[in-house]
């Protein structure tokens, strides 16, 4: 078992975190060059990333102020300057400074960003998200939503949301393309996956630290392959390992191209694969 | 090259999500596919019995077939009469280690109980395997109400017998720090952790330790059923 690229195909990775100089971590250009440089090792094509804020260093990771989310998106920017052809953006907003978060949207795809973070600022079921939700589907741009897997009751520090609170959203937006975000990130993946069986709108990213065996099985027979997106969040072996594993599924060759970049390709449109 | 042991691995159903083909076949099938020459394996269903004697049978049965790659870990529950017998068995067939599980089996780490065992495991040369947790808290059943061993408990228990040798499962970085720093190096030379738990690249927590706690101190370990075996094997090359 390798971690080098078993083919040559594109590998995108839609839910990627940068660090900046604002996020009180002496370490952050070498956890940003350690990213990169395992990326082309893995054989990832394009990171597909979002800064929420200063990380909690100035005001809350997931109810970042306006100013520290301005920051994130313009560091976020600078990457994209930096990398243009390894890295493209999310628009990260805090739903509750509707205009501010409005204004970040339409500013951040003038300038290449592809899609909307939404973290844990307001439960995604909340009115208060319809803007951006109206503006992500005018702007043909998917909103990548963090997410709980199941929440049972509420948690310091997020206004955390589930697969049922996503529903509502996309319910009330249908040409709105929403991914709940990673499926391997806490929580109880499996009322997730069940939840979805049958929506057409919420994709489904694999990242997140979670590697339970199962959990990529019913990926596919809830969601199916050609509602998949590949992805590593904070940790890039537990992407590797389901990528891996996935692999060994016995997926189709047209399915793993699918989960590996074609469903990117579908969802935010051929600027997610380079020049 | 090094041959690559496989310190964390199970068979056996779980009471509160299904595992797929938690079986020794499916075990050794994935270990040939990843390149893993031997495992130590312990039985899921032992740490709910309340006789473990009874599971170590079952896991001695099913991995009789296999015993050439698949090393039995049976399970001792020191509050339960007879479990100096399972460690003498443990012993007497040539098993490596030893699991148990306080929070499961309702004892103290650090108590009597556990300075028995202790004892009992130092004295049979056979390492004590503590397993942190079983799954991620965030997705625990409402009937799964063991809690995660803490590090005040690894640090009791390894203070309880100077010869007891520990192999600490499913921690995580910062519990790995508390227990090494928390402990005399005499102590902390007594006990290994798996990786199955701490975060590999770009946070690099498995780096971070191998610096500072040292690398000698970690062995690879899957966590088969419950978790892809690939990732442990990845963070060690990742790391490497």
């Amino acid at each position: 078992m390798s971690v080098a690229p078993a083919k040559t195909s594109p590998l995108v990775d839609v839910h990627v975190h940068f660090l900046h100089d604002r996020c009180g971590r002496a370490d952050w250009q070498a956890v940003n060059a350690r990213r990169l440089a395992l990326g082309e090792r893995i054989g990832i094509t394009m990171h597909v990333a979002s800064i929420l804020g200063t990380w909690g260093h100035t005001s809350p990771t997931y109810f970042p102020s306006p100013d520290d989310v301005a920051y994130g998106n313009g560091a976020l920017l600078e990457l994209m300057r930096a990398h243009p052809d390894r890295i493209r953006g999310y628009v990260t907003v805090n739903p509750n400074f509707t205009d501010h978060a409005l204004r970040q949207i339409e500013t951040g795809f003038d300038m290449g960003m592809i899609g909307v973070k939404l973290a844990a600022s307001r439960r995604a079921g909340d009115r208060l998200l319809d803007p951006i939700a109206e503006l992500a589907a005018v702007r043909r741009a998917p909103v990548l939503q963090h997410i709980w897997q199941h929440r049972q009751r509420e948690v310091p520090g997020q206004e955390i949301s589930d697969a049922i609170d996503l529903m509502e959203l996309a319910g009330r937006h249908p040409k709105t393309q929403f991914i709940l975000a990673h499926i391997g990130g806490g929580g109880d993946w499996a009322h997730s996956l069940r939840a979805l069986v049958g929506v057409p709108n919420i994709w489904v990213d694999l990242s997140g630290s979670g590697v339970d065996r199962g959990m990529l099985e019913l990926c596919v027979e809830c969601v199916g392959a050609p509602r998949l997106l590949w992805g590593t969040d904070l940790t890039m072996d537990t992407g590797l390992a389901k990528l891996r594993a996935i692999e060994a599924m016995g997926l189709s060759a047209d399915e793993m191209e699918a989960v590996r970049w074609k469903n990117a390709e579908r969802l935010f449109g051929a600027k997610v694969m380079g020049d | 090259m090094t041959e690559l042991v496989d310190h964390n691995a199970l068979i056996g159903g779980y009471p509160f999500r299904a595992l797929p083909d938690p079986t020794p076949a499916r075990l050794v099938a994935d270990m040939e596919r990843l390149g893993i020459a031997r495992a130590w394996v312990g039985h899921v269903p032992s740490i709910f019995y309340r006789d473990v004697a009874a599971g170590n049978d079952q896991l001695f049965a099913a991995l009789a077939p296999h015993r050439d790659r698949l090393l039995p870990v049976p399970a001792a529950n020191p509050g339960y009469p007879g479990w100096d017998l399972e460690i003498e068995r443990a012993r007497r067939e040539g098993c490596p280690a030893v699991r148990t599980y306080p929070a499961h089996y309702g004892f103290d780490a650090g108590g009597e109980l556990m300075l028995d065992l202790a004892a009992a495991c130092a004295e049979a040369g056979l390492e004590l395997v503590l397993t942190v947790r079983l799954e991620d808290g965030r997705q625990r059943h409402p009937l799964d109400v063991a809690r995660d061993l803490i590090g005040a408990e690894v640090r009791a228990a390894v203070r309880l017998n100077p010869k007891v040798h520990l192999l600490v499962t499913n921690a995580d970085r910062a519990l790995v720090e508390e227990v090494h720093f928390g402990s005399t190096r005499a102590e902390a030379s007594r006990i290994r952790w798996d990786v199955s738990w701490i975060w590999g690249p770009p946070e690099d927590h498995l780096a971070i330790l191998y610096r500072t706690v040292g690398r000698d101190r970690f062995v690879l370990g899957t966590h088969f059923p419950f978790r892809l075996p690939e990732n442990a094997l990845f963070k060690l090359e990742l790391t490497t």
